[in-house]
């Protein structure tokens, strides 16, 4: 009876074992950007290519699973949501230089890797929230530490990928020291342990819990397009910080070809594909984001916050300060 | 007892198991020999302390609320002669079938300031902001342990009644002839007897809590779980992490070796208890509090988060939702059966050996193969990536050389390693069930097929694999949906396209639209209930 059942089950096994090998046709997708996001661009890719496309939502550990598969990784394309994770994978050796001159003339030259392993396919604003109660306000990010502030500020956790390339950002701009001062103050300002997700601290703003939060601008247009977010999106204005002077932190969603990539034309295709006019509309229109390709227009929802100016720091600079940024943020207990 | 070479291949197998099996775990504990001291230092100098501060502060609040529920409970349905006891005997066990992450996401819901209850409040008494009243913050580290305690505490109940029901009551009328009390005599005798239980169970919640990912996070308390993850993913460095969780598993090293400390003390019963209990009859106000008691933890712990995901459930449940809700059940589904199926054949291999085979050692291989259930899930998964990478290179590597086509990442980049990795953790389970299932076989039937001359094969396939079909079930049965709940492995292991029940609700809650996600949640919940409904039932008829 065992040995019955033992054989049974390696047969069951050998049957699934197979499905999960590499097919022709195909691409497969490394994704840090979540399901509900890229799916339907894969969707028209596939209709337009025939070619299929695999994806892992890896929300965490990419660069480690990358590193241990080695030459053997299934993966192709690496989608991530902020440039320290594609610098990430560009210092650990995970990716390979493409030429392309359809992607070289559809991303500008700030948004590309100089040694054309990564490209940039959207960009996304860190903005402050503030509650409406507030009036129209002009704020920087250096603001958010000072003590009128106290007790008033919401934000998801310190080591939240777009708050450390943020903080990167500040080490950036005024050093290491500087910026542990300003991370403790802005600690001393929080109304709460951080916690949640962007739009938790606009949702917190609405119940009075706090009036200012960090977030990322698209996150606003979800909310406003969502009918229970909606009431907590109309209590705050979104403001552009540091207009005055160096300009917004700007991070960018991006794309990347893997070192080992076993479909790399397949590959290519799709990185191609995701800086069509097509697709870039997309991103715009179903994301909100500000498209990276010059002549796509953003959104009229998006284009109806304004105009504001960007950072102009190389952004390859602000992610060489990645790790540091995560070492202040600890010093600083800022997640305690 | 089973003697010569002849069973040598049992043996070897046997040995071989436990070890593939406890692999992972030493390459882990390998690894971090060569951890960063300078991350070390840094990490010390900044966060760990707190992280393992918070980490023991958890754990006793978890054990402390874990037993300030389940013993009382256990006293009440073993002793009294409560309201509509033959009900919540088995109500109180409901709680077991709530992942916990899914009762933090759903009572943090209804407490929060913008939920039904503080809404209610405001609108009662005119409130406006949050400054005008004092309402009780849920995503705090008591919060965390009572939602953690609400879905573990069943662990508590059933092993201390179970312990209550069968003590030898002639040493409680001994004891009370002797003059003391009915409470006198249950405070100095029964309680003391029933201490094995209560240590054996506080050590299950004490794994349960440490293994917990998704509530700590959600609640934003940081333990030592969030240290390793930091260290794995922020920090880059695998090393350091290994170390980390090595120290996690010195905690529970620690629990498991107290726990059986206390378990070796269990052995003043008699071998022929009289069990027969004289059922205390109680007052009215008595009556009042105990079903009060007992109602209220199945209601906070069970129904009225069921009734929040049926609810949320019939508000978003879509046509599309449906599809992506079956695709993912079919994975939970294949990722649960596989693993129950292996870890109760390991489970019956193991066990048979200890109990047939002549060896001085012959329970090491038993007890080696379920330390995986004190490794939590996220260890785990690094421990599995760590094993079969390399072992996946080597194969690659061969093929290249004999020129055959590249298998690719066959067993960490499949389902295999998520199997296998679930097997390791809940081997404990299987292993326990079925230990426990052989020990009730009388000794005399292992020696009597021999003395007729029947052979051991046909002595197990016709005495006592058949003895033992309930305990192989509901051995299943615990590891089935044990690993239809399991989170972190599964979300750090998986494979293209493959999302199981647990990991779409995790993404949807951490994107907080849990509504989205009802409909799978409530599917969790239902599995949950076979193995409590099928106890119960198997109880009822004996």
């Amino acid at each position: 009876m065992l040995k019955k059942a033992l054989g049974r089950c390696l047969l069951l096994v050998s049957v699934i074992l197979p499905n999960l090998m590499v097919q022709a046709e195909e691409v497969n997708v490394y994704s840090y950007r979540q399901p509900f996001l890229v799916k339907p661009l894969f969707d028209v890719f596939t209709k337009q290519s025939g070619i299929k496309v695999n994806v892992v939502f890896a929300k965490k550990g990419m660069a480690e699973r990358l590193m241990r598969e080695g030459e053997y990784s299934p993966a192709d394309v690496l989608l991530t949501t902020d440039i320290s994770r594609l610098v990430e994978l560009h210092d650990k050796k995970l990716l390979q230089a493409v030429s392309s001159q359809v992607l070289e003339q559809a991303v500008p030259q700030q948004f590309q890797a100089t040694d054309d392993t990564w490209f940039g396919l959207t960009t996304r604003v860190r903005n402050i929230y503030s509650a409406k109660r507030l009036g129209n306000i002009s704020i920087n990010y250096e603001d958010l530490a000072d003590a009128k502030y106290k007790g008033r500020i919401c934000t998801r956790s310190g080591k939240h990928p777009y708050n450390v390339a943020l903080v990167a950002s500040m080490i950036a701009e005024h050093g290491e020291a500087k910026t542990l001062e300003w991370l403790n103050g802005v600690k001393a300002n929080l109304a709460r342990k951080p916690q949640g997700s962007d739009r938790g601290q606009v949702q917190a703003i609405h119940q009075n819990l706090c009036d200012l939060s960090l977030g990322n601008s698209y996150y606003f247009g979800k909310m406003l397009k969502d009918d229970k977010q909606k009431v907590w999106a109309d209590a705050v204005n979104i403001n552009f910080p540091n207009q005055g002077n160096r300009g917004a932190h700007v991070n960018i969603s991006g794309v990347a070809l893997a070192k080992y990539a076993p479909n790399k034309a397949n590959a290519i295709a799709l990185m191609e594909f995701l800086v069509s006019e097509k697709a870039q509309k997309m991103y715009a229109e179903t994301n909100m984001e500000y498209p990276v390709r010059a002549g796509v227009a953003v959104s009229k929802l998006v284009a109806s916050w304004g105009k504001f100016k960007a950072d102009t720091l190389s952004l390859e600079q602000i992610a060489k300060h990645r790790k540091a940024a995560i070492k202040l943020i600890d010093q600083a207990k800022f997640d305690l | 007892m089973i003697r010569g070479n002849k069973h040598y291949a049992w043996q070897s197998t046997s040995w071989l198991v436990a070890l593939v099996l406890i692999a992972p775990v030493l390459v882990m504990l390998l690894s971090g020999l060569f951890a960063s001291g300078e991350l070390f230092v840094h990490l010390w100098q900044s966060v760990l302390p707190t992280y393992i501060s918070n980490t023991l502060i958890l754990s006793v609040l978890v054990v402390g609320f874990s037993l300030l529920f389940g013993i009382p409970s256990a006293i009440i349905i073993s002793q009294t002669q409560v309201i509509g006891r033959q009900y919540l005997r088995w109500l109180l066990l409901l709680p077991l079938a709530m992942p916990a992450y899914l009762v933090a996401y759903l009572y943090t819901d209804l407490f929060d300031y913008a939920g039904p209850v503080q809404r209610f409040l405001r609108g009662c008494f005119h409130w406006q902001a949050p400054s005008d009243y004092w309402f009780f913050d849920m995503r705090t580290l008591t919060g965390a342990a009572v939602m953690l305690a609400l879905v573990l505490f069943p662990y508590v109940y059933m092993l201390v009644r179970t312990a209550f029901e069968s003590q030898d009551q002639q040493l409680i009328r001994a004891s009370q002839s002797l003059g003391l009390t009915l409470r006198q005599s249950f405070i100095k005798v029964s309680l003391p007897l029933a201490r094995p239980a209560i240590a054996v169970a506080a050590s299950l919640v004490l794994m349960e809590t440490l293994a917990d990912f998704a509530t700590v996070q959600y609640f934003a308390v940081n333990t030592l779980t969030t240290a390793i993850y930091d260290t794995w993913l922020e920090y880059g460095e695998l090393a350091t992490a290994n170390a980390l969780a090595s120290v996690l598993m010195l905690f529970v090293l620690f629990a498991v070796v107290a726990e059986q400390r206390a378990r070796a003390g269990h052995r003043h019963q008699s071998n022929r208890p009289n069990n027969y209990i004289k059922i205390r009859q109680l007052t009215w106000p008595q009556q009042l509090c105990c079903a009060g008691f007992c109602w209220l933890l199945v209601i906070a712990g069970f129904a009225l988060p069921l009734c929040l995901l049926i609810k949320m459930a019939i508000d978003y449940a879509s046509f599309n939702q449906l599809q992506q809700l079956l695709w993912s059940g079919i994975n939970s589904l294949k990722v649960s059966l596989f693993t129950a199926t292996f870890a109760t054949l390991i489970a019956l291999l193991l066990a048979l050996f200890k109990r047939l085979h002549y060896s001085s050692a012959r329970s090491v291989p038993l007890q080696l193969s379920g330390v995986g259930y004190a490794i939590p899930g996220t260890v785990l998964a690094m421990a599995m990536l760590a094993t079969f990478g390399p072992i996946d290179h080597w194969i690659n590597d061969l093929a290249k050389l004999l020129d055959l086509a590249r298998p690719g990442l066959l067993l960490s980049g499949s389902i295999f390693a998520i199997i296998f990795a679930l097997v390791v953790r809940f081997a404990a389970i299987a292993n326990g069930t079925i230990a426990s299932g052989i020990e009730q076989i009388p000794a005399s039937l292992d020696v009597a097929p021999a003395s007729l001359g029947v052979g051991l094969k046909r002595s197990l396939l016709t005495v006592h694999l058949p003895l033992l079909k309930s305990s192989i079930f509901v051995a299943w049965l615990l590891v089935f949906v044990e690993a239809m709940k399991e989170l972190p492995a599964v979300l750090l292991l998986r494979p293209f396209n493959f999302d199981t029940l647990s990991t779409q609700i995790y993404q949807l809650i951490s994107d907080e639209q849990l509504e989205q996600g009802a409909l799978g949640a409530l599917l969790i919940v239902l599995f949950g209930l076979l193995p409590i409904i099928y106890l119960n039932k198997k109880e009822n008829n004996v």
